[in-house]
Order: structure tokens, then sequence, then C-alpha cells
């Protein structure tokens, strides 16, 4: 039986209380093996970006359990939740979220300088393409080439798990497609389970396992079998 | 109706709620200062008026040797006199039973069987005098509250050399007597000075005055002309030894209490607009940045159709709540404010009644001020956005440009850690946004320099008062020019180490147009206990030739070293002296005209005579000196430095000094406004910076470093600056603080830097730590979501 990166069990989000109390997670049961590309789809407000928040060590859930490789995330405190976001998870957001005061490789260089075994800065955006540059602001980069950026400083830490919130959602297709290649890319060359949530089901054609979310849990789980690569997807 | 827009306002304004409240308080204590200033003068002025009024203080004083009271007609008849009142006065010395020393009083005469036409008394305790008892008097109240004085007690006096035991019936106030001071002092000293009331044939009895009176009040017809009336006065009065009518303006306790109200408005004048220019400087800055950070959302707006101006609208009335709402909180606490201070004052001022009024211009301009700066600061930065196309809204904000940042030097660069080189770009990139708070702390920081500093400065005054200028322990003066062996007298007592001759005369100074009521102090050629000071506070040698002034007196009128003075001596012959200014002296308290006593006798005519000393005493000792002073004939009065030294504090920390506290701890809230205001900003600015780096796994240490470590630099980079500019601030500050009676000096004292320093930094850590708070509490998630 392959290792889990993350096993969750009756994992439930309520935000408010009483009658306005919404439920985001109704007790969601799910296991992701390590190393796969896993996309979660489904409907806005569907739950998927809270499960995201709460295995990403963003956000706490209400009730259940969330674990990473054994270790409980429902326990932790802050601190501890920082420190695992530190050392094993890589975000890469909708809106990128780069320091504009800082060049691209000072972008990459602020998360290499706090993690513990780090590629070096340049490796990281040569992976991501942006060798030539490295020394610009992201004010001077397009949307795409911003979104390389936030990749690259995502992976640089050699994370253990990347987790990806609509990394496509602000670009154009091919520049999107650009953006799946090097999240493959991460995925075959360092090992790191890759999560993507994303709106775009032709995207689930990259995925080793698709997760289907309505209404705040799980509707169906699909083991794809004949991935496709970035650029044989179409939408 | 309310329109969605304003639901947008109302929920802007909870949401920013902290920082409004922040700035609505900056503007608050800015307007309330004004308030609260201006309605004190007001209400000083107005219940000094009207007191004044209810109990006819007279316009013109005279005093004579002796007059018959048929003179009184004439007095009456002079044109302009609307009415005349004649009685007697002179000195006394009341034997308290605590005090070693005796203590020096008035006695004043109030007609038999009818109200005075003039100085009438209010009575506030016991009742009036029966005419047919001549042991009956009035005390005046604060005298004898000093002194645990009750009507019903008794007393002993000696008047006119004799020496007499009076009952107290009553307790009185008067118009007349608001501040009292001993002849030859300078400060008013409740305990150390009386004041009794008698009835006219008593006291006409104990200075031989029947049928006489010595003393001509005059109240003056709408539109007369004082100096004519005063020059018929003295005409009329001059053959029975008068010295010299003068005005209410000229009279002891008039001037004082005038005085002491004139540095109240000159404070009121002079301060409160630099706190609500800070004030004001502060809003503008806010109010931009706020304005700025709605950007997209004003985009947005655009987009559904809103136009420019419905936009603008609805940014301004969130400006204009916070604006109006802070002014009104200030005007509220102004009122509150001068309510709690008029009560200090009364009590100072010793009014028995009190007329409270606030000025309404100060309401209008307070607003009027805020709503202005605040309207600049929106309207100025509104312009930028109305530039905005409404796509720019609908698309990922582009990130602020750090292109141009000048980059780090290589060296600098292998340093630095990425945190580190945030916070150096956002302070070299935006270099306006940071000068914009910089300013604003540095301003705050002048506010508590210049306070810090008035404060040193009034401590300035007292050092200099009591341990420079007048270093003797004792001050004796005499019951009347006395020959000068009398020193010699005084050098035999046991425990008297030294002791220096003064001759003070009572004179008038003119210099054109300029002239002051004063007394001239004559003094040995090189006094050593009681001196005339330079700038350098090296002793001035006084010559032979010519008076030395003391700057405020010389300011007065108007003269400099090498003019000329006319003297009317107001004593014995009453000579009118051609002086030289033969130089100019440092004072801090009142107005002294110093002069070479040998030539002052000289120029007098009357050689080798003092009309008191100045003594240094041995401590052990000064009980016995006092009593055997108290049984010298010729010794009237004995004051101690010590009490005139409490009594100079008494009159800065409760008169018009007072308020320097108010403005203190105003300056320290403008200052923490300031501050905390310029770290809510940065925090606002940088929020979705700081949430991202908690993402990617900063500590929330970590991530606060970024923002206060430029806190951190704004705050170290404002102090020079704001010492800078406090040094300039503390002149304007002391000057609007120095009265005719005292000059508080702008004193550069280290150690009001040093606090002003400890202030703002104590201001930024509380800041830093309360916006820390909100880094700590962010939330993660939706600070990923928003774009802006």
């Amino acid at each position: 039986m392959a290792e889990m990166a993350f096993t969750t069990k009756g994992l439930t989000k309520v935000y408010g209380t009483g009658r306005s109390a919404v439920h985001a997670l109704r007790g969601v049961d799910l296991e992701i093996p390590k190393g796969e590309i896993v996309v979660l789809l489904g409907p806005s407000g569907s739950g998927k970006s809270t499960l995201l928040n709460i295995i990403g060590g963003l956000d706490r859930s209400t009730d259940g359990v969330a674990a990473f490789q054994e270790q409980n995330l429902t326990d932790m405190s802050d601190r501890e939740l920082t420190k695992y976001r530190r050392q094993y998870v890589g975000f890469v957001f909708q809106f990128y979220n780069l320091m504009p005061s800082l060049t691209a490789h000072e972008n990459v260089e602020l998360v290499t300088e706090i993690a513990d075994d780090p590629m070096d800065p340049d490796e990281a955006l040569a992976m991501v393409g942006l060798k030539e540059r490295v020394d610009h602001f992201p004010a001077q980069m397009s949307g795409g080439e911003q979104q390389r950026v936030a990749i690259a400083r995502a992976v640089a830490k050699n994370p253990t798990v990347l987790f990806c919130d609509e990394p496509t959602g602000a670009l154009d297709s091919k520049t999107g497609k650009s953006v799946l290649n090097v999240l493959r890319d991460v995925n075959q060359t360092l090992g790191a389970t890759v999560l993507i949530v994303t709106h775009a089901a032709s995207q689930a054609q990259m995925a080793d396992r698709v997760i289907h979310f309505a209404d705040g849990n799980i509707r169906q789980v699909v083991k794809n079998e004949h991935k496709l690569t970035p650029e044989e997807i179409e939408w | 109706m309310v329109t969605p827009l304003d639901h947008k306002l109302l929920r802007d304004l909870w949401r920013m709620k902290g920082q409004a409240a922040a700035i609505g308080m900056v503007i608050a204590v800015g307007v309330m200062m004004l308030v609260m200033m201006t309605g004190l003068v007001t209400s000083l002025d107005e219940t000094k008026r009207a007191y004044y009024e209810r109990y006819r203080l007279a316009d013109v004083f005279a005093s004579v040797s002796r007059a018959p009271d048929s003179l009184l007609g004439r007095l009456a008849g002079i044109a302009g006199v609307a009415s005349v009142e004649g009685r007697v006065q002179g000195g006394a010395l009341i034997d308290l039973p605590d005090s070693a020393l005796p203590v020096q009083a008035q006695a004043v005469s109030l007609p038999d069987r009818r109200d005075p036409r003039l100085n009438a008394v209010y009575l506030t305790d016991g009742r009036m005098i029966d005419n047919d008892k001549s042991d009956e008097i009035l005390l005046l109240q604060a005298f004898a509250d000093a002194n645990s004085l009750r009507p019903g007690d008794s007393l002993t006096a000696t008047m006119n050399g004799a020496r007499r035991k009076f009952h107290i019936v009553g307790l009185a106030q008067s118009p007349e007597f608001l501040y009292t001071t001993a002849p030859g002092e300078l400060l008013p000293d409740d305990a150390r000075f009386g004041v009794i009331w008698m009835s006219n044939s008593a006291l006409a009895a104990a200075y031989d005055m029947q049928g006489a009176f010595n003393e001509a009040l005059l109240s003056l017809a709408h539109g007369a002309s004082e100096p004519a009336v005063l020059d018929a006065v003295d005409r009329l009065l001059d053959s029975y030894g008068g010295t010299g009518a003068y005005p209410l303006s000229e009279q002891t306790s008039n001037r004082f209490v005038s005085e002491e109200t004139n540095g109240l408005r000159a404070a009121a004048t002079g301060v409160p607009p630099i706190f609500l220019a800070v004030a004001a400087f502060l809003l503008y800055i806010v109010i931009s940045r706020m304005v700025q950070s709605e950007r997209s959302q004003i985009g947005l707006m655009k987009a559904f159709g809103y136009t420019n101006a419905e936009v603008g609208a609805h940014y301004f009335k969130l400006v204009l709540a916070i604006a109006i709402g802070g002014a009104l909180l200030g005007c509220l606490m102004g009122i509150a404010g001068g309510r709690a201070m008029i009560q200090v004052y009364t009590a100072y001022f010793k009014f028995p009644f009190l007329v409270f009024q606030l000025e309404p211009s100060s309401f209008v301009i307070g607003v009027g001020v805020s709503i202005l700066s605040a309207s600049a600061g929106g309207l100025f930065v509104l312009r930028q956005v109305f530039t905005l196309t409404p796509a720019s809204a609908m698309r990922p904000p582009a990130p602020p440009d750090f292109s141009r940042t000048g980059r780090i030097g290589r060296s600098l660069n292998r340093i630095l850690d990425q945190p580190s080189r945030m916070v150096l770009r956002r302070i070299t990139r935006q270099p306006g946004r940071m000068a914009g708070s910089v300013i604003g702390i540095a301003a705050g920081m002048a506010l508590s320099v210049a306070m810090l500093t008035l404060f040193e400065g009034f401590n300035r005054t007292i050092d200099l008062t009591f341990n420079v200028v007048d270093r003797s322990d004792v001050t004796v003066s005499f019951t009347h020019a006395a020959p000068d062996t009398t020193i010699y007298e005084l050098k035999r007592l046991p425990g008297v180490l030294l002791v220096e001759p003064v001759r003070i005369v009572p004179a008038v100074l003119h210099s054109g147009l300029y002239s002051y009521r004063g007394a001239i102090n004559g003094l040995t050629q090189a006094p050593r206990l009681n001196r005339a000071i330079d700038q350098g506070l090296a002793p001035i040698p006084l010559p032979k030739e010519g008076v030395t002034l003391a700057s405020a007196l010389a300011d007065i009128l108007h003269v400099r070293a090498g003019d000329t003075l006319t003297v009317e001596v107001r004593q014995g012959r009453q000579p009118v002296l051609k002086l030289p200014v033969a130089g100019i002296a440092t004072s801090l308290l009142g107005s002294p005209a110093y002069m070479n006593l040998t030539a002052l006798n000289r120029a007098l005519r009357e050689p080798n005579r003092v009309s008191g000393a100045y003594l240094s005493i041995d401590s052990n000792q000064s009980e016995a000196i006092y009593q055997t002073l108290q049984d010298m004939p010729s010794v009237a009065g004995v004051s101690l430095k010590a009490d005139a030294r409490n009594a100079f504090r008494t009159v800065m920390n409760q008169g018009a000094g007072a308020i320097r506290y108010v403005m203190g701890a105003v300056a320290f809230i403008i200052t923490f406004g300031i501050v905390y205001n310029a770290a809510r900003i940065a925090y606002a600015e940088r929020e979705r910076d700081l949430a991202s780096l908690r993402v990617i796994g900063f500590t929330k240490g970590e991530a606060a470093f970024v923002l206060l470590g430029e806190l951190g630099i704004v705050t170290l980079i404002a102090i020079p600056l704001g010492s800078m500019l406090g040094y300039y601030i503390s002149f304007g500050v002391a000057a609007g603080f120095s009265t005719d009676l005292y000059q508080i000096p702008a004193v550069f004292h280290p150690s009001s830097y040093g606090t002003a320093a400890v202030v703002v930094i104590g201001a930024a850590v509380a800041s830093g730590w309360l916006v820390k708070r909100d880094i700590d509490r962010a939330d993660l998630i939706s600070a990923l979501k928003t774009r802006d």
C-alpha cells in the first residue's frame, strides 16, 4: 500500500454559529498518496479551498482529524503550524502574492533564507524558465512571469507538498499551460506531492487523481489512468 | 433614504474604527485646546469685569499725606469724574501667635454708616462692622484662611506705633485686593500680607486723620479722558503731599490679574494654533494615504457607473465624518476642560463668583480648520484617483514599482537579509510617504520637546531668581528711609553673616510715549546678595551714573543702553531725574531698575539712607534673629526667601502657568496619536504582504519585523528632526507663557530632548505592540484572496 501524504477523518469546518452557520466541510474522509498530482474540482463554495487551507496549515478545522505523514495537523499550535509550512509546504496562489519590493531572485531568496535544505534560488528560477529575469521586480513582469516566480519561490525550499489554489486563474491559456508544465516538472523531478484546486475541469486530465467536491463533501474520487501533458489539454 | 454608498460609508467607518478614532482624537485635542483656552480667557475677562463693576472698583487712585475732607468736593468737580470717595489707609503689623515674624498688613477705612461709593467689599463670612465699636474689623478672607482666623477671633496689630487688640467680626473679599503683595515684594502671598477694614472714625483716630483722608478714589464718567483727570487730580493734591494719581491699570492687584490673564491670552492665541497645525498636517497625511488604499474600490465604483462626483462625495463624507466627529468631540472636551480649569482659576484669582462664557468663534475656527485640513488631504488624492480608468480595477493590481530603487550596494547586499531589504526599499523607494510619516512624528516630538522645554524654563526662572539673582536668606524693610548706621546694627546680630543695604524708591519711569510705574532699587556698587546679572549670569557692577534696567523693563520702555530716561520719584521731595540707561540686566522675575545706592541717594539729596537690607544668616540661629528683628522699631517687615520662592511656585503652578500641564498632556496625546497612526497606515498598506510572509512560513515575529523595522527607522529619523523643530517651537511657546511679571526662557536642556525622545520611542513601542497584535491575528486566507 502506498504511503500517504495526507489523511483526513470526519474533517468538518463550520463558519459562524446558530442559524447563520455555514458548513464548508461536512465530515470529509480522504487519503492522498505521496508523490501524486491531485486535482480538486468543484463549484465555488463546495469546500475544496477550505480543505486545502486546513491541510496547508492556514486554517483550523471545527471537528475531525487531518494528518500529514502521521502528524496530526489539527492538534498543532500556531507555532507548530508555522514550522510545518516553513519546512514542508510550498504555496502558489491565484494572485501570486509576491513582495513588490524584492526582485525575482530576492523573492525566492526570501524563502531559501528560512528553509532547512533549500535549492539555489537561481536553479529554482531556471526551472521555471526565468533565468534571464532574476533581477526584475514584480512590476516589470507579466502575470505569467510573476506566477512562475511564485512557483520558483514555492519549490525552492524543496517542499514535500505543493499547494496551488487556482494557479492559472489569472492567466491566459498559453501562459497557464507553461505554469502547469512547471508544476508537473516539480512533481517529477522533486517527487513533491502537488495539490491543485481549480475550476477548470480539463486540468484534471494531467492529474494522477481527481477529487470532485460538492456541498462540503467528496462526491467522487477518480484515478486517472491516462494522464495527459499540459500541452495536450484544451481549456 | 440611506443609499448603498452610505451603508458602505458606515461599514467602512466601523472597519477602520481604530484608526478613525486615533485621527479623530488628534483633531479633538487640537480643537479642545483652542476652545478651552479661548473660553478660559473670555470667562476670566468677563468675570473680572463683572466683579469690578459690581463692587465699584475705582478708576483712579491718589495717595496724599493728609488732605481735608472738604477737598473731596473739589475732586468731584473735575471734568470727567463720576464719583469720589476719600478714605484713610495705613500700614500695620499683625502679630500672629504661630509666627516668629510679624506680618505686614494694610488697614483701610470704610465710611461710617453708609456704603462706600467706591471700592465696596464683599462680605463672605460674619457681619459688617459696627461703627460705634472701634475695635471691630473685617479681615481679608484669603489672609484669614491662610492663617486659620475666623470671625469671633481677635488679633493684635500695631498701627501708627500703637499696639491694639481687635475683634474680627467678618471676612471680606474685594476686587481691590485680589492679589496682595507686601510693600517691596513682587509676589503675592496670602499668608504674608493682610488687609484690615475698619470704620473710618476708628482708623482716622489711629492715624490722626480726623476730618481728613490720605487716599482718594475716583471713578470716571463714560468718555472721560483719563490723563486729563490724572493731571487735574495731581494739581489739586500737590500741595497736600500727593504722590501722584495713578489709573486702575497701574494698581498692584489689577496689574497682577491683568498680567496673568494676558499671559493666559498669549498662551491661548499662541499655543493652540501650533497644536492645531500639527493635527491638521497629520490629518492631511492620514486621509491622503487612506484614500490611496481605497484606489481599487474607487475604480470598481466607477466601473459600475458612479460618476467622479458621486465617488468623490462618498469619500468626502467619510473624511468629514471623521473630521467633524473629532472636532465636535474636541468642542465638548474643550467645554469640559474649560469648566474644570476655570474652577482652578476662580480659586486662584479669588473671584467670588464666576461668569462662564465660551468663545463662539473658537468653535467655528476649530471645526473649520479640521474640515479644511481633512478636505485638503482628501481632495489632493481624489484628484489622482479620478484619473484611474475603471478597467484598472478589473485587473489584478500592478505591484508597486520598485525597479527604480537605487540598487543597494553589493557589500550591503551581502549583509542584509530579504526582510531588511524590504524595509530599506520601502523607505528609499517611497520617500514621499516616508517623509510624511517622518515629519508627522517629528512634529509630535517637537510639541513634546517644546512643552518639556517650557517646564524646564519655569524651573530655570525659579532657579535663576532665587539662586543667582537673589542669594539672600532674609529681606528686611524699614518703616522709613533709615540712616545707614542701621545696617551696622544688623551686622552685629549674632548669626547674621552678611548684610547688604538697599534703598527702594517708588518711581514712574518715562521714555517718550512709554512709562512704567515701579521702583528704583538702589544697591551697593558690587552687591553680592541681590544682584543685577548679565546674560552670561555674571554680576553687573552698578556704575556711579545711570540706571541698569531689567530686559523686560527695557522692552516695556523701548529703550537701549545709552538712552535717557525720565524718572519721577514718588517719595520725599519727589524730584524728576534725567538718568542714562547704563546697562540691561537679565531678570526673570518682575521688571526691576537698579541704581548705585550712593548715586541714588545723591540724586534724592538724602545721603546715607537705606530702606531695607538683604541678609545672609546662619540657619541655626534664624529663630533668634527673627525675634530680634521683630523687636526692632525701625523694622516694618521681614520676608524670607523660602516664602518668596513658595509664593512664586504657587503663582507659576496655579496661575496662567497651570495650563502648561494640560498642554503637556495634550502634546503627549498628539505625539502618541501621530505615531500610532503612522504604524496603522503602514500596516494597512502592507497587510497583504505580511500575510503572504506568514503563509510561506515566516513566524509572527519575522513578519512583524518587516513592518516594525520600518516604523523603527522612521521613528529614529524623526527624532533628530523633531528635536530641531522642537528647538524652534520652544521659543514661541516660552514667549507665549512669559508675562510682565515673570519671563520664561527657552532653555536648551538635554533632558527635555531625551524625555521627548523617550516619549516618541515609547509611543512607537506601544503602537508597534498594538499593530503587532493585529499582525498576529491576521486572517491569512482572506489576505490571499484579496487583490489589494
